[in-house]
């Protein structure tokens, strides 16, 4: 009897530990994504807002500046991520091997981009591929470009540098990820490969790949997650442009809610077709890569 | 022989070019922030003799040493607002589980699903109404608590010996005694990763203080490097100096905490 009470008491010092955290959570997070609900039931400029039922999210199928955005982003996705977690997949099995010489330097250079912001790296690729920036000095003297080129205002080109500047600042921080799984991974296993004659190839693809699948699937879905929202570097590089060939869905929502006469009610039906997609796209991650 | 050889060298090849492609525009950033815009269109890659001047211009044109105090204050009143209300939580949800609690846990998890562009809408207006814009508070409250920290704290509390904290209630120490005198000190490599993770966040945060400090006085550094290229023509010297500047205390903290700053990274990913 003695003991219960004791537990009971214990177990309420428990809750006090944790209850600010999840009041945070709650009044933070959970509380504004039942208002963003409510708030996308109505419509109106600035605070003067009145229910519309549905109306909000009808307009998004008509809307050509959502459905651009979407596009835009589903492309930046479905280039940037594979071809980023590609890359640290390969990088981080060459790290991993033993035999590997400067394998410090060459990790730390790999994972240096993590240590910058957004916006600084968004600065510096905007700088070089500005219309006298060096990527055109550069292809100029090397003579695959006959004068310069204006990335930023070409809308596959601005794409292609939003694509490169993300891919530069979080391959390194993908790789962290996969070089912590191959850690776990029994040396003795490629050694078995190797006498059985598997080249690196086979090895990466029967061996690497499908042990590592839980984390592959972490970071695909860390990866789409961040990719839907991406913001920083479309709002520093291109702010959008050309027209609207770069925007970004965040940046949209940005953009109706802060720019010019707010449309609080329609900016919050169009971040709740983010809060869709995301659920959506991880679930759908969550079934493949289990299925597998 | 001769073949493995070769893909050796191919290895190291393609490790080489990685590196500088990974290194290259950190050293564009540092040698531009000492040149002057012109040198920097022509292409110049040598450090060069500008960089008083092109501080001197900086410090003129923008208000470097309001922004970067924010950005410091801001950053520091996060980092250890978020450490203690996270660190107590992961603690809590380890040492009392019980079925209730790993409940509340799962829920709060679902909270990393939220995109916080989905939230800034109303946040922005729960903020406004409260009258917090260009405050601290209003800048660290929608990152204090985050679920990937309190995680963090839990998977780091598995290791913390449950005797322990028995030994300790044994000895008179009360249940928050135990958390500060004990668990604190013994779990110092693990505040220090949350720590550093937690700072370089709050310090490159972008979108939510372009949200809420509206006012010069409240500017941060993102901030005030984006206003630099609002202008008709850039300065790329000031420009690069000041994402150099902005880049340098982050850059220090990864160059000297490498290992705690992969620990922050991985969280509770083991």
């Amino acid at each position: 009897m003695a003991k219960t009470t004791l537990t009971k008491k214990i177990n309420l010092y428990g809750w006090l530990f944790v209850i600010p955290a999840a009041l945070f959570i709650f009044v933070l997070n959970f509380y504004p994504m039942i208002s963003a609900f409510l708030l996308s039931l109505q419509s109106g400029r600035g605070n003067n807002l009145k229910f519309a039922g549905l109306k909000n999210y009808a307009r998004l199928f008509e809307d050509e500046m959502f459905l651009t955005s979407v596009g835009n982003v589903i492309i930046y996705l479905v280039i940037q991520v594979p071809i980023m977690l590609l890359m640290a997949l390969v990088l981080a099995s060459l790290l991993n091997d033993p035999k590997l010489k400067f394998k410090g330097v060459f990790r730390t250079m790999i994972f240096l981009p993590c240590a910058t912001s957004l916006v600084s790296s968004a600065m510096i690729f905007k700088s070089f591929f500005s219309i006298d920036g060096i990527a055109n000095t550069s292809l100029i003297a090397l003579g695959i470009l006959e004068g310069p080129m204006s990335w930023l205002t070409h809308p596959i080109w601005a794409k292609f540098v939003i694509i490169l500047t993300i891919t530069w600042r979080w391959t390194g921080y993908n790789t962290v990820f996969y070089l912590a799984g191959l850690q776990t991974i029994d040396r003795s296993i490629y050694e078995a490969a190797r006498i059985d004659g598997a080249s690196a190839r086979t090895q990466f693809f029967h061996i690497t790949v499908p042990l590592l699948k839980p984390v592959i699937l972490l970071t695909t879905i860390m990866s789409t997650n961040g990719t839907l929202q991406l913001f920083d570097e479309v709002r520093n590089i291109t702010n959008g442009g050309p027209g609207i060939s770069t925007l970004s869905i965040s940046q949209y929502i940005y953009n109706l809610s802060f720019m010019y006469n707010p449309q609080f009610g329609y900016a919050a039906a169009v971040s709740y077709a983010i809060l869709v997609m995301v659920a959506v796209l991880s679930f759908i991650q969550v079934k493949v890569g289990n299925k597998r | 022989m001769k073949k493995y050889q070769a893909t050796s060298i191919l290895k190291y090849v393609f490790l080489v070019i990685v590196c500088l492609f990974s290194v290259f525009p950190f050293y564009f950033m540092i040698v531009s922030s000492t040149n002057t815009s012109v040198d920097i269109i022509k292409g110049r890659m040598f450090f060069g003799t500008h960089l008083f001047e092109n501080m001197k211009t900086l410090a003129s044109t923008v208000r470097l040493g309001n922004a970067f105090w924010n950005s410091l204050r801001n950053a520091i009143a996060n980092t250890l607002a978020s450490l203690f209300i996270c660190s107590l939580a992961g603690y809590g949800f380890q040492i009392y589980r019980e079925k209730g609690k790993d409940t509340l846990m799962g829920m709060l998890l679902l909270s990393m699903m939220v995109p916080f562009a989905s939230l800034m809408v109303p946040l922005f207006r729960m903020f406004s109404q409260a009258r917090l814009l260009d405050t601290t508070i209003g800048f660290i409250l929608p990152t204090i608590s985050t679920a990937f920290l309190i995680f963090f704290f839990r998977q780091s509390a598995e290791s913390f010996p449950i005797e322990t904290v028995q030994a300790a209630r044994v000895d008179g120490l009360g249940e928050f005694g135990i958390f500060f005198r004990i668990f604190v000190p013994i779990m110092a490599p693990t505040f220090a990763a949350a720590a550093i993770v937690t700072f370089m966040a709050a310090w490159n945060n972008y979108l939510w203080p372009l949200i809420i400090m509206q006012s010069q006085d409240s500017q941060t550094m993102p901030l005030l490097i984006t206003g630099l290229t609002a202008g008709y023509t850039t300065d790329y010297g000031i420009l690069m100096l000041s994402v150099t500047i902005t880049t340098l205390p982050t850059l220090i903290l990864f160059f000297t905490q490498q290992k705690r700053f992969v620990e922050g990274v991985l969280g509770s990913v083991k």
